[in-house]
């Protein structure tokens, strides 16, 4: 038998290509692969998002780092056949266009995501290779829980759950809470509309997660683990669950963890479609079984917490950072970032650019650079107007905020937030009313109701945004909504609704002129907003065939036979039916 | 009076029996409890507050507050539109008013017929596939208005 | 203790470190408004959601503002109340709370007595800036609670009171959002759920969200009828409270004008519950002297101990939650369903009335009577033995749509012989009350000595849980005490699990007895008011000549011209009754 070159194909199983794909491309590589008795020499790895969504499903073969695109069942024979057996590239497959020259991957850096995609996650002994459980092992051997704690507060590491508190500093109180038991909660609710880095984290490689959160247990002196997730992510539960098993099996979890004495335990709770449970007083609540509304804080989670007990809450992204700071040092990671944010950051990059995906970058690294670089500039040709991170939290930030360095408190200085990391880029069609209108109806929806200003002011800041686009407002209503909007974030009781005014505070910062066009010239700049829009009838064109007229549901198109139609645009409810009927193209938008 | 059959009060026992009838794990047992049966009627929600000692009215305060929950049989076609923002920045909305009208029935509604029923989620993680629609676990990318009606037609 | 220093509106203050920023403001009279929150001091009841936002003041260093009820002050702390930030926040909240309550104040219950009304008084709001949509629900008319959520301002008062203090569990915060509310499991009356209308949350919300039914109208309709003979019996503890609506200090007995407003209102007869409460103790006594003597024999079919059965929402209560302990309370009935049904017999009978033109009316502190007077076991052909039920708060409102300057009226007493009581019957209206009342009649009756002390001070306070021995003659009785449905549920509990030594157990559902009543005028969680009408009732007590049931003349009288004895079996056909299993609303049926 030959021997050939070791290779993985990377399969990779991020949502969009995972969903995309019309048939099971592992199971299709890997009997291909039997067939051609390659199966020794060749790995077939699923792998996490390439960040090339738009040309799913993607496939990568390492070493030889060649990436093929759209790639069906149809295409294995011949990739078998040119790639791997005469190592020559199938060109037609090589997705090649902005991406290619676009240096991503020299911007990026992957800590967090270090594994996905080079490790099968459902294979603990893959995750072993890649140096896995020996951050824990030299925790445990090593290190007292105090120096554990000590070199995570060294390294610098902030929340990347939105927050962006220091790791170590709420390690450090949950460990000195007094409690006959404490736990470990890792956050793993993303609901942020627009972000799926902790999902694919999780499924990507969940043991790295499993590891971390041993390692906070022995540092903070808890027993058991809880991962608190979304029931809507059912790939990483099962990942999750698989990986669980496994590291039990291999006396990785349980009693007398490597022989230390040491006991950890971690068991999933679901959750069940709540925003606000991202909050860790409202999560800690839903884990409980309690409706996820939250409380005060002080007391904080980490003196009081699950079942009133001290409880160290972290999201997924921050624990999977942990096992890297431990095997190579705060040092190192404390070296790469900027002077307050260290390490990197995963941002979930969509909206109006090329390439879509998931990135991870070193904090300190530009917007542009993400938007350029890595994520190929705006589609079509279009104009960049402005870029939303943070989510429903954040704020939208423009041209002239594209060269600073992404990192938490310049993002909080420009008006936005770092947030748990979703990246929409918007172009010159998007109404920056209608994004405001769109964040603002889904914290509307997703408020508890516990607090008034949440309740009801979010509500009738979304109801003041609807008149402004609906071409019923004034300028009064702007002042009004500056007013509230500040009011709202002043008062509410928790993050949510601490956070919830910020899409309209930072559009009317920096976009305050595509509110005034709205409520003074009666225009929306972007031609979004339906009611700014007036349907008209080409003299040109009309043929007077009245189907028009006969289709219109509110009889606002008059006109005799074979004579041009008009549109009384006072009765005209903007449907554009009128435009989808007419043979001869006759009716246009202003 | 609500009426439930013995067999079904056997599997809601179990069910919570599987949690220690603890509940702190109400929200676990919902979950099974919902994927045992579809959805959670009244009776179900009843005999799950007797399982886990605690008040009927607190079942149905947690039940009325996750959006995973529902108290009405999905339609033998569940219909999902992503909401999320990459897909709403490329008209998700439009999609799903488009559903709206074609099948004549709100969000969070089945269809007289039950064939369809029509909700909207945040997100699924596809955003290069944005505007998103599931019906069942089948997922359509960049959908357009006449896609719609073609979606519909497949399960016609 | 240990003490901080912080600094408020730049004065320096000195409190206990673990004191409210609200409490500490209080010390040196700074008063930060509140609306949700609510402290039951006495009752070790605080409710701080933090929810209103009302109370938020600036915090130096604090990015936000924080709520002052829950917030507690540090060392250092430097607080401020009054700047613009801060006023212009609350009142931009207190619009907000405004923009989702329907603005019809003049022709609500709560009219003058709502917290809301008086917050937006007091800041002055002028304008409805934030005006929008104004969240709707299904409106809920039971038998005894108005359910109108359209008012609900979300202060969650009703749930603390309903789930923690007395762990009834008929209500919910559900949904989320703009329409989360409190309600009953899927927005079923109350009369579905396993509400014992005990009143609590009517008693402490702050807006018309809560409120009674209101069966005034139909009461002045009845006394302007001719043909009907209109009967009035006043429950002890509305007397001690009824002052308060018009002016007078809490604790005020204004028994006597009462009793002439009742007659000015146009009452046929005007009679006194604590009759009936007498004939109650006569029933109950005997009972607990029947199963204590059966159960020294050794009589092993016996079961003690024996719980009181005077307060509706407590057998409601026990209904739903403990049916397998249903033949543990007494029989008898309660005082109010005593008269009805002693009225409609007896006293129909002796001034030649049909039953049918008797209309008997209650004035009582309890929403939960209401309830009470609708069960089926009290009616003869559908005809109720009580036909209306008023609280304490619609006589009031009575009096003065009747125009009558209650200040300005003569005491009067009550007509005979249904008026006529002992005092063991007046305190019948406070928690202990009862039992006290029985231990001195059952005392004598079981030793066959007189008492020199009638005042039995250990069974007295207002702790939730309290207990007592008393000696009876060389037998030790052991007894329980427990006000708020919370306490009687620990003590069921404990009775269920056999740990339980008492021999008779008094249970009251509101917290201090009828006093605290759900239909009382409110006490706006002030528990000082609870003490003096208390007071009152001790005071008299104290001033009859006649202190136990026993020696009630027009007692003695009614057994012997009509009942016979406690516990005959006319007695038992008209004075006793029998429980329910109302635990399961699901009907499990066949495959």
């Amino acid at each position: 038998m030959n021997t050939h070159k070791k290779r993985n194909i990377l399969i990779c199983q991020g949502s969009t290509c995972h969903q995309v794909a019309k048939e099971n491309l592992i199971d299709a590589f890997k009997s291909k692969l039997k067939e051609y008795q390659l199966d020794e020499d060749v790995k077939v790895v699923q792998s996490v998002c390439f960040n090339k969504c738009t040309v799913g499903p993607n496939i990568i073969i390492h070493p030889d780092n060649v990436e093929y695109s759209t790639v069906t069942s149809d295409d294995i024979d011949e990739i078998i056949m040119l790639h791997l057996l005469n190592d020559k590239i199938v060109e037609r497959l090589v997705y090649n266009q902005v991406y290619e020259n676009s240096g991503s991957d020299k911007k990026q850096y992957r800590i967090a995501l270090r594994n996905c995609g080079f490790i099968d996650p459902e294979v603990i002994v893959d995750y072993i290779e890649k140096n896995g459980y020996a951050a824990l092992g030299k925790c445990l051997t090593e290190y007292t829980p105090q120096q554990v704690i000590d070199e995570i507060k060294a390294s610098g590491l902030r929340g990347r759950g939105g927050g962006g508190f220091s790791t170590g500093l709420k390690w450090e109180i949950t460990s000195k809470s007094e409690a006959d038991q404490k736990y470990v909660v890792c956050n793993a609710d993303e609901g942020d509309p627009g972000a799926f880095m902790d999902r694919s984290v999780l499924e990507g490689d969940p043991h790295s997660v499993i590891e971390a959160m041993a390692i906070c247990g022995y540092a903070i002196g808890a027993t058991k683990g809880i991962v608190y997730i979304r029931a809507e992510y059912p790939l990483a539960i099962k990942r999750l669950q698989i990986a669980l098993k496994q590291a039990k099996e291999y006396g990785l979890l349980g009693r007398d963890i490597l022989g230390t004495g040491f006991e950890f335990d971690i068991s999933i709770k679901y959750g069940a479609g709540a925003f606000v449970c991202g909050e860790e007083t409202a999560l800690i609540h839903s884990m409980e079984g309690l409706r996820g509304e939250p409380t005060l804080k002080p007391p904080f989670p980490s003196v009081s917490g699950y079942l009133g007990k001290p409880t160290n809450v972290n999201n997924v992204e921050t624990f999977a950072n942990i096992p890297a700071i431990i095997n190579r040092g705060s040092k190192w990671f404390a070296s790469i970032g900027t002077e307050k944010s260290k390490g990197t950051k995963v941002f979930a990059l969509a909206g109006k650019v090329n390439n879509v995906g998931l990135v991870e970058v070193p904090m300190g690294t530009t917007l542009r650079e993400v938007i350029y670089d890595i994520g190929g500039g705006i589609k079509d040709g279009k104009k960049f107007k402005a870029v939303q991170t943070g989510g429903p939290s954040g704020g939208c930030l423009t041209e002239k905020h594209l060269d600073l360095p992404i990192d938490f408190d310049t993002l909080m200085a420009a008006g936005s937030m770092m947030g748990s990391g979703g990246m929409i880029i918007m172009d010159e069609d998007d109404c920056m009313v209608s994004m405001a209108r769109f964040y603002l109806e889904f914290t509307v929806e997703e408020s508890c109701g516990k607090c008034a200003p949440c309740r009801i002011g979010n509500k009738r800041l979304h109801e003041m945004l609807i008149k402004i686009c609906d071409d019923k407002g004034s300028e009064e209503d702007l002042m009004l909504l500056k007013n509230l909007s500040t009011v709202v974030k002043d008062t509410s009781l928790c993050g949510l609704g601490q956070t919830s005014p910020n899409p309209i505070l930072s559009t009317m910062e920096n976009f305050y002129d595509e509110y005034l066009a709205h409520v003074k010239d009666h225009k929306c700049p972007a031609g979004q907003c339906k009611s700014f829009q007036r349907y008209y009838i080409s003299e040109q064109n009309c043929i007077g065939c009245m189907v028009c007229a006969r289709n219109c549901p509110v009889n606002a198109i008059s006109g005799e036979k074979k004579e041009v139609h008009i549109i009384n645009q006072e009765t005209c409810i903007k449907c554009g039916v009128c435009m989808e009927k007419c043979k001869f193209d006759a009716i246009y938008l202003n | 009076m609500m009426t439930i059959c013995e067999s079904n009060v056997a599997k809601i026992k179990a069910i919570c029996e599987e949690f220690n009838n603890d509940k702190g794990e109400l929200i676990n047992v919902l979950h099974k409890t919902q994927h045992t049966f579809g959805y959670l009627p009244e009776e179900v929600q009843e005999v799950v507050a007797q399982n886990l000692n605690t008040s009927l009215a607190h079942v149905y305060g947690v039940v009325s507050f996750y959006s995973f929950f529902t108290m009405t049989p999905k339609g033998e076609h569940p219909i999902n539109i992503c909401m999320g923002t990459a897909c709403y920045v490329r008209g998700a909305e439009k999609v799903l008013d488009e559903f709206k009208k074609l099948l004549n029935i709100k969000v969070g509604e089945t269809t007289k017929d039950e064939k369809f029923s029509l909700s909207s989620l945040r997100c699924v993680g596809a955003c290069g596939l944005a505007p998103v629609v599931l019906v069942g676990d089948k997922v359509y990318g960049r959908v357009t208005l006449d896609g719609v009606q073609e979606i519909l037609d497949e399960y016609k | 203790m240990e003490m901080i220093n912080i600094k408020i509106d730049n004065k320096n203050v000195q409190v206990p470190k673990g004191t409210s920023i609200l409490d500490a403001a209080k010390s040196i009279g700074i008063k930060i408004p509140t609306l949700c929150y609510m402290n039951l001091h006495d009752l070790n009841t605080e409710h701080k959601p933090t929810g209103c936002r009302i109370c938020v003041v600036e915090v130096a260093g604090r990015k936000n503002l924080v709520p002052a009820c829950a917030t507690e002050c540090t060392s250092g702390m430097e607080i401020k109340n009054q700047t613009m930030r801060v006023l212009n926040a609350r009142k931009t909240v207190m619009e907000l709370i405004l923009s989702d309550h329907p603005a019809e104040c003049l022709i609500c219950p709560k009219n003058g007595t709502c917290d809301l009304q008086s917050m937006a008084q007091e800041m002055g709001i002028r304008h409805y800036h934030y005006k929008g949509e104004q969240s709707t629900y299904i409106k809920d008319r039971s038998i005894a609670i108005k359910r109108d959520m359209d008012k609900c301002i979300g202060c969650k008062r009703c749930l603390t009171m309903c789930n923690d203090v007395q762990t009834v569990g008929a209500l919910s915060s559900i949904n989320r959002g703009f329409m989360s509310v409190v309600a009953p499991a899927f927005q079923m009356d109350l009369s579905e759920s396993v509400c014992t209308y005990c009143g609590q949350c009517v008693a402490v919300c702050p807006t018309a969200a809560l409120t009674e039914i209101d069966h005034t109208s139909n009461v002045i309709r009845m006394l302007a009828d001719p043909t009907k003979t209109v009967v009035v019996q006043t429950a002890p503890a509305v007397r001690a409270a009824l002052g308060e609506e018009f002016g007078y200090e809490a604790g005020t007995l204004v028994t006597g004008k009462m009793v002439a407003a009742l007659k000015d209102l146009g009452f046929d007869y005007v009679f006194d519950t604590d009759f009936a409460a007498d004939l109650t103790i006569m029933e109950e006594g005997t009972e607990l002297l029947d199963r204590l003597s059966r159960h020294l024999k050794g009589d092993e079919t016996v079961k003690l101990p024996i719980l009181t059965s005077c307060c509706p929402a407590w057998v409601s209560f026990f209904e739903h939650h403990f049916p397998d302990m249903k033949d543990i309370p007494s029989t008898a009935r309660s005082p109010q369903q005593m008269f009805g049904s002693i009225a409609k017999t007896y006293y129909a009978e002796k001034i030649g009335i049909k039953r049918e033109d008797m209309i008997v009316v209650s004035i009582m502190p309890c929403l939960a009577k209401k309830y009470e007077r609708d069960r089926d076991e009290f009616k003869t052909d559908g005809n109720p033995d009580v036909d209306y039920v008023l609280s304490t708060r619609e006589l009031a409102k009575l009096i003065k749509q009747a125009s009558i300057n209650f200040e300005e009226l003569p005491n009067m007493d009550f007509d005979k012989p249904m008026g006529e009581s002992s005092g063991a019957g007046v305190i019948f209206g406070t928690t202990g009350g009862v039992i006290e009342a029985a231990v001195r009649t059952a005392y004598e009756i079981f030793t066959g000595q007189s008492l020199h002390k009638v005042d039995f001070e250990q069974l007295r306070g207002m702790d939730w849980v309290r207990e007592a021995i008393v000696d009876f003659n060389g037998t030790p009785i052991k007894i329980g005490i427990a006000h708020g449905l919370g306490n009687a549920r620990k003590l069921l509990n404990e009775i269920r699990e056999g740990k339980s030594q008492y021999d008779a157990i008094e249970i009251m559902a509101c917290p201090g007895g009828c006093i605290g009543g759900g239909g009382q005028p409110l006490h706006h969680g002030d528990t000082n008011i609870l003490k003096a009408r208390q007071k009152a009732l001790y005071s008299e007590d104290k001033n009859k000549t006649i202190r136990k049931s026993h020696e009630n003349p027009y007692i003695i009288n009614l057994y012997k011209e009509f009942l016979g004895k406690p516990m005959s079996r006319k007695a038992h056909e008209l004075l006793h009754t029998q429980y329910f299993d109302k635990s399961n609303p699901v009907d499990i049926v066949k495959d």
